[in-house]
């Protein structure tokens, strides 16, 4: 008999560890809540900091998915705990009997209303990082008429404690010089504007990118924050900003105004703790077992986690955080099932 | 400009206003700089529209001024501002209206601080006790008077004889709204609107028949920061504040400015003159100003209440052209004369600003 392993999220994290498990053996029954799977993968153009093609990245994550039960539209209606295993009834009608359950919840991206004094909703010409990867990827966008002065605000809705996002979103700050060399690169007479309080380039090539924006494109980068954008008569934009470095304040018309939302908790988090008996932090991600040596277990037994479920992560992280998710999950089932039909039962029976 | 964005944010930011029964205070310099404004204020909410309005002629100065000019203790004008509450339970109200912006803001502070420091709210009770023998109280509702017109915009527009409208274009007046910022800068729950796009005086513009003008300096302060105006070395960024808000609204071309502060429309008003005279720029049409009224003038005008009877002679920009759009019918003669019909005498006139 094969173990039966329910995955909760059809994002990067979930679609990776499904194809882990389902290579060693496992029978994975991937469930997501919205009509497609890919998560956010699915919504963005290219990827830093090589910027390939994401569609290319998520084409090759459903094809290592063949096999695995998928259910889109799909999300729990109850869970009960059974002696080893989790009774789950889905809302499609569907009862699964899991001997393991991953949660792949993924994030949501900052609702940036919520920074009112950006105007996002309100002007025209203010747009989000998720408004320009739809642009990049349809090459549609009303607010996109050969711009000539663009701005990019990073850490909107993260590192914020009046808006409630304490966190840093770890992302934003690669995309965004990924996206100012985008735009560069689509009007190359545009003048780019990158307004930081610090930059996180922390990655491989993060840096490398940070320097052929200044050096191969002339973005400018300074380090203030946004007060307050506004818009002028002839509807460009007016926009308050710090320069911190310079001492001074500095005001700035733009034709158009970026902000890197950043990545919130997913709204589903409330929800499936509840379900499941899962603790969430005060950062609003789930706990951990422990954050250096169990990063992928929750408190519960047979109850795991992978990706940004547990707080921001780039796309690289949650893949190795989905893999290590699967690893974990198939030393937990081999504790616990130690006769069950996994890859390693059926080498052992081939030897 | 995306109206619907704006909607949006507007409907997370609406306080509860009891529609009747208030306490009403006057604002300290309000009575000087447009003295008709209280007296409408209160002719409009109780004979107009029958509303319980009482004021007491004990209440004092909420100490807003020494407040924000630090001259006065905070216990003291906490214990100030306790007195003005318990003249209101004394007469039996718990619903507080202010008339001015900075006494609100105060108001806000000094009720979030004794919810956050109960031991200091303990001390102003025993310092009223001692120094008044009155029983401590706090307002059920604390509202400013503009969120009342705000409140009866609707009953306004419906007694209305006039709407802000050019009588001779048919076309909405376009109107620039300015929010004191001690409104809602301070606590954005406690304005109608929040404090990024308050809708207080939108609302009223919007249901009287005007269109509100949205420029790139409608946040910025009217000019009336405590520092900069009361510290005779400081003027010039007074001035120079007035100065950035007139060039920014100006190719929106507003016939009128409303305001729902004591010190805005003062400021925005006797600085066009200064900015006139100084450098010769006007800012309204053919050498006129832009007219900086208070919302009561405004709520006044649409009801039909003469412009003399509501002070509007006591603005350094004349408000005739706008008078004229709006087809009010006036009499020059009368615009200097006083109560008792006796001329006071018309003032030498200005250089440059019609």
């Amino acid at each position: 008999m094969k173990n039966n392993i329910l995955i909760i999220g059809g994002g990067p994290a979930g679609l990776e560890a499904s194809a882990q498990l389902q290579r060693m053996g496992y029978n994975v029954i991937l469930i997501e809540r919205s009509a497609k799977l890919g998560g956010h993968l699915a919504q963005w153009d290219r990827l830093f900091p090589d910027r390939v093609p994401a569609d290319e990245v998520l084409g090759g994550l459903l094809r290592a998915t063949e096999g695995v039960k998928c259910f889109t539209d799909t999300d729990i209606r109850a869970i009960n705990r059974l002696d080893k295993s989790y009774n789950v009834r889905l809302t499609n009608g569907i009862t699964v009997l899991s001997d393991a359950v991953l949660v792949a919840s993924g994030f949501d991206l900052f609702n940036a209303v919520r920074k009112e004094e950006y105007g996002y909703g309100i002007y025209n010409q203010v747009m989000t990082n998720a408004d320009l990867e739809a642009y990049f990827k349809t090459g549609e966008d009303k607010r996109i008429e050969n711009p000539r002065k663009i701005g990019f605000v990073h850490c909107v809705g993260s590192r914020d404690e009046k808006s409630g996002c304490r966190s840093c979103s770890k992302v934003c700050c690669a995309t965004a010089v990924k996206q100012a060399i985008e735009m560069k690169q689509a009007f190359p007479q545009a003048e780019v504007f990158c307004f930081y309080m610090d930059l996180r380039l922390f990655g491989r090539h993060y840096e490398d990118l940070y320097l052929e924006a200044q050096k191969e494109y002339g973005v400018r980068f300074i380090r203030g924050r946004v007060a307050e954008v506004s818009e002028n008569y002839d509807g460009t934009l007016l926009v308050k900003a710090e320069d911190t470095v310079a001492s001074k304040p500095l005001k700035i018309t733009l034709d158009l105004l970026v902000l890197m939302a950043g990545m919130r908790p997913s709204a589903s988090v409330k929800e499936l703790g509840e379900h499941l008996g899962m603790m969430v932090e005060e950062d609003g991600y789930f706990a951990v077992r422990s954050g250096i040596a169990a990063g992928q277990r929750s408190p519960q037994p047979g109850i795991f986690l992978a990706g940004a479920a547990t707080g921001p992560k780039t796309l690289p992280e949650t893949l190795a955080d989905a893999r290590a998710a699967a690893m974990e999950i198939d030393r937990y089932l081999t504790e616990i099932f130690p006769d069950a039909k996994n890859y390693k039962q059926l080498v052992k029976e081939r030897w | 400009m995306i109206y619907e964005g704006k909607q949006k944010i507007w409907s997370e930011y609406q306080k509860e206003i009891p529609d009747d029964h208030y306490f009403y205070v006057r604002s300290c310099i309000r009575q000087s700089f447009f003295p008709a404004s209280e007296a409408t204020f209160l002719d409009i909410t109780r004979n107009a529209l029958g509303k319980d309005i009482f004021e007491t002629e004990h209440h004092t100065t909420c100490g807003g001024i020494a407040y924000h000019s630090d001259t006065i203790p905070q216990e003291t004008v906490m214990t100030i501002i306790a007195r003005q509450f318990a003249l209101m339970a004394k007469h039996g109200y718990e619903n507080y209206v202010c008339s001015c912006i900075t006494s609100f803001g105060l108001y806000c502070e000094t009720m979030e601080t004794w919810r956050e420091y109960p031991e200091l709210e303990a001390k102003i009770r025993e310092n009223l006790w001692r120094s008044c023998k009155l029983e401590f109280a706090k307002p059920k509702f604390l509202v400013h008077a503009s969120d009342l017109i705000y409140k009866y915009r609707n009953l306004i527009a419906a007694q209305a004889v006039r709407k802000l409208v050019n009588v001779h274009t048919g076309e909405p007046l376009k109107v620039v709204e300015h929010i004191g910022c001690h409104y809602s800068k301070m606590f954005p729950s406690k304005g109608v609107g929040g404090a990024e796009y308050p809708y207080v005086l939108v609302g009223m513009i919007e249901a009287w028949g005007g269109e509100i003008v949205d420029y790139p300096e409608r946040r910025h302060c009217c000019g009336f920061g405590f520092r900069q105006y009361f510290i005779k070395g400081n003027r010039g960024y007074s001035l120079s504040n007035t100065h950035k808000k007139f060039e920014s609204m100006e190719p929106f071309k507003p016939d009128l400015i409303i305001t729902n502060c004591p010190g805005c429309p003062y400021f925005l008003d006797r600085w066009q003159y200064v900015i006139a005279e100084s450098t010769g720029k006007t800012y309204g049409q053919d050498g006129h100003g832009i007219p900086a009224l208070t919302y009561e003038e405004v709520a006044g005008l649409v009801m039909g209440y003469d412009p003399w009877d509501l002070g509007l002679q006591t603005h350094q920009v004349g408000v005739e052209p706008l008078l004229d759009k709006m087809g009010v019918e006036y009499d020059p003669a009368k615009k200097y004369l006083g109560m008792n019909g006796k001329d006071l005498g018309a003032p030498a006139p200005c250089s440059c600003l019609k």
